[in-house]
């Protein structure tokens, strides 16, 4: 399998095109402002705390800084990667340069493996630069590291489904545009399909909730780390990464 | 070396290609000729394994394009028409990477690369983003990265559009140069090009093959016979009349006639030159002979010939 190769180009792809810093200085640049100024609050409480020793204890740096953070990032993530995810196949079925790319003695796996995985290496890139901000609160306060590590690899995971569905979408057309929409309605959908769950009731509302990719981040930040929930996005990621194999081998049905 | 047997492709309801067979020798560079949208493309992306035919079968180098696809890949090097290459990649960058693709080892890609940009003159170039070179170091630069890896059968659809006529003479005697260690199948639809670039044609029109072998065959086959053209001052009636009664003569046309002279176009038997004996008839006529000259047959006269042939025959049923 020649993962490597592709890898490499899309990363310098990435590179040498303005999209990766452009990308991952927004990002750093909101999650920054919403750190700011949810650790801004956090101050404001734990002063205003001093009087009331009763809401002291109720103060938890992890629960009230880092919890909102991960659940913020997480909403920047839901509008930020289909934009990432649009042009891995798009642009190629666009500018014709997948009619060379599928013609080189490379299988197909291995060209969504390695575009996948680049999109993938991006995306770590931009969440290692939050890094930043529990190393700013460990400064000023003790965090407990768990729940914190776990809202991460809930973070890498949700993006990581995010990136395979992106991926799926931008094996559909050769529209960026209709790429990224796509994408953002699927997510947005899986986001907010929970919701209906609370009226809908009985299995069909289990099942629903099930499907949310909410219900299964808010775990990861609380600390919670359960198969379930891993086993959710790996289904996810591994379905929607099928389905872009198949739409990339389509043309290859006799017609 | 590519053995195409009754190819046939459709797209929904209309039919690319049919029914299309040819085969190519080892080292030899075919020309694939047909006007504008009479399925050359087609059939080269079906034999660069892009996309399956409809039915029939095609083989490089002994197996099959459908069934396997990744082995045909790795003996073929391809550039579609228009050149399509990313253009945010740097030249260089991007010839590795292509090298890589193709599973050349890391000191034998840096050797391949180097020499192919010196094949194809860009080394010149190679820091460049592709998306800012021009016309003419693209079409280059796609040819280098068919070249590379040594494959034994080079694909190339449409390979001088679009470039100066400098540019046309560079590129086509890079193929040329090609032929014997690469067998070579490229799409034009540039006559002249064929009769300098290749070894044989094979001429593709709305989607069936109408003609096919080496250029000197095909010239023979719908030219059976010599010409001459001849310009002659004195009354036509005379000249066309005594011209017609010299041996070995098939057929008398007058070109441009007018009262006082014309020009005409005399065949004759292949291998007969009869324009000695019109000399003779002129002289002992005493007619003013202006003009005396051999036309060759060029490929480009026979492509008319099939191509407009065709659209004739096709007239009465339609």
């Amino acid at each position: 399998m020649r993962i490597w190769p592709i890898f490499k180009k899309e990363m310098r792809l990435y590179f040498t095109s303005p999209i990766a810093y452009v990308v991952a200085a927004i990002f750093a640049l909101i999650a920054g402002y919403f750190f700011s100024s949810i650790f801004a609050y956090f101050t404001l409480a734990s002063m205003q705390s001093m009087m009331n020793p009763a809401m002291a204890r109720e103060l938890n740096v992890t629960d009230s800084v880092m919890r909102p953070l991960f659940s913020n990032i997480s909403v920047i993530l839901l509008l930020l990667m289909p934009l990432v995810t649009m042009r891995l196949i798009a642009e190629e079925r666009r500018s014709g340069t997948i009619e060379l790319l599928l013609t080189y003695p490379v299988r197909d796996g291995a060209v969504l493996a390695g575009k996948y995985l680049a999109a993938l290496a991006l995306y770590a890139l931009m969440l290692a630069l939050t890094f930043l901000y529990p190393g700013i609160v460990v400064a000023f306060a003790r965090l407990e590291w768990g729940p914190v590590l776990t809202g991460y690899l809930g973070l890498f995971l949700m993006g990581a489904t995010f990136i395979a569905v992106g991926l799926f979408a931008s094996s559909l057309t050769e529209n960026q545009i209709v790429a990224s929409i796509t994408t953002f309605g699927v997510l947005l959908l899986l986001w907010t399909i929970g919701w209906s769950a609370e009226y809908v009731g009985g299995a069909w509302g289990k099942l629903l909730q099930h499907l949310s990719i909410l219900e299964h981040n808010d775990n990861f930040a609380k600390g919670v780390l359960d198969t379930k929930d891993v086993v959710y996005y790996a289904n996810f990621i591994v379905l929607a990464l099928f389905l872009a194999l198949r739409s990339l081998e389509a043309r290859r049905w006799k017609g | 070396m590519i053995e195409v047997k009754s190819l046939t492709k459709n797209y929904g309801t209309i039919t690319a290609i049919r029914d299309v067979s040819f085969s190519v020798a080892p080292g030899e560079i075919v020309g694939f000729l047909g006007p504008n949208g009479a399925g050359k493309s087609t059939t080269m992306r079906i034999l660069a394994c892009f996309m399956p035919a409809s039915s029939g079968t095609a083989r490089i180098a002994g197996r099959d394009v459908f069934r396997e696809s990744l082995e045909v890949r790795k003996r073929i090097g391809y550039c579609p028409e228009n050149v399509p290459l990313y253009s945010d990649l740097r030249v260089a960058p991007y010839l590795d990477f292509v090298a890589e693709v193709k599973g050349l080892g890391r000191t034998e890609r840096r050797r391949q690369v180097a020499e192919v940009m010196e094949r194809c003159l860009i080394t010149e170039v190679q820091h460049r983003l592709i998306g800012r070179l021009s016309k003419g170091y693209r079409q280059r630069v796609g040819l280098a990265q068919a070249i590379l890896g040594d494959p034994e059968v080079l694909i190339l659809d449409e390979p001088t559009i679009g470039l100066d006529p400098k540019q046309i003479t560079e590129i086509r005697s890079l193929i040329r140069s090609l032929a014997g260690r690469h067998t070579v199948i490229l799409s034009t639809h540039i006559l002249p090009e064929v009769s300098v670039v290749c070894d044989g044609v094979v001429i593709i029109n709305k989607g069936s093959i109408v003609a096919q072998g080496p250029i000197d065959t095909l010239v023979d086959q719908f030219f059976p016979t010599a010409r001459v053209e001849v310009e002659i001052a004195a009354p036509p009636a005379a000249v066309l009349e005594r011209m017609r009664t010299i041996a070995g003569v098939v057929a008398v046309q007058g070109l441009a006639v007018t009262d006082g002279g014309g020009k005409y176009l005399v065949e004759s038997a292949r291998g007969r030159d009869v324009r000695r004996e019109i000399f003779e008839l002129a002289a002992q006529q005493r007619w003013g002979l202006l003009e005396l000259k051999r036309v060759g047959t060029t490929l480009e006269e026979v492509f008319i010939r099939i191509v407009a042939g065709e659209q004739v025959a096709e007239e009465p049923s339609a």
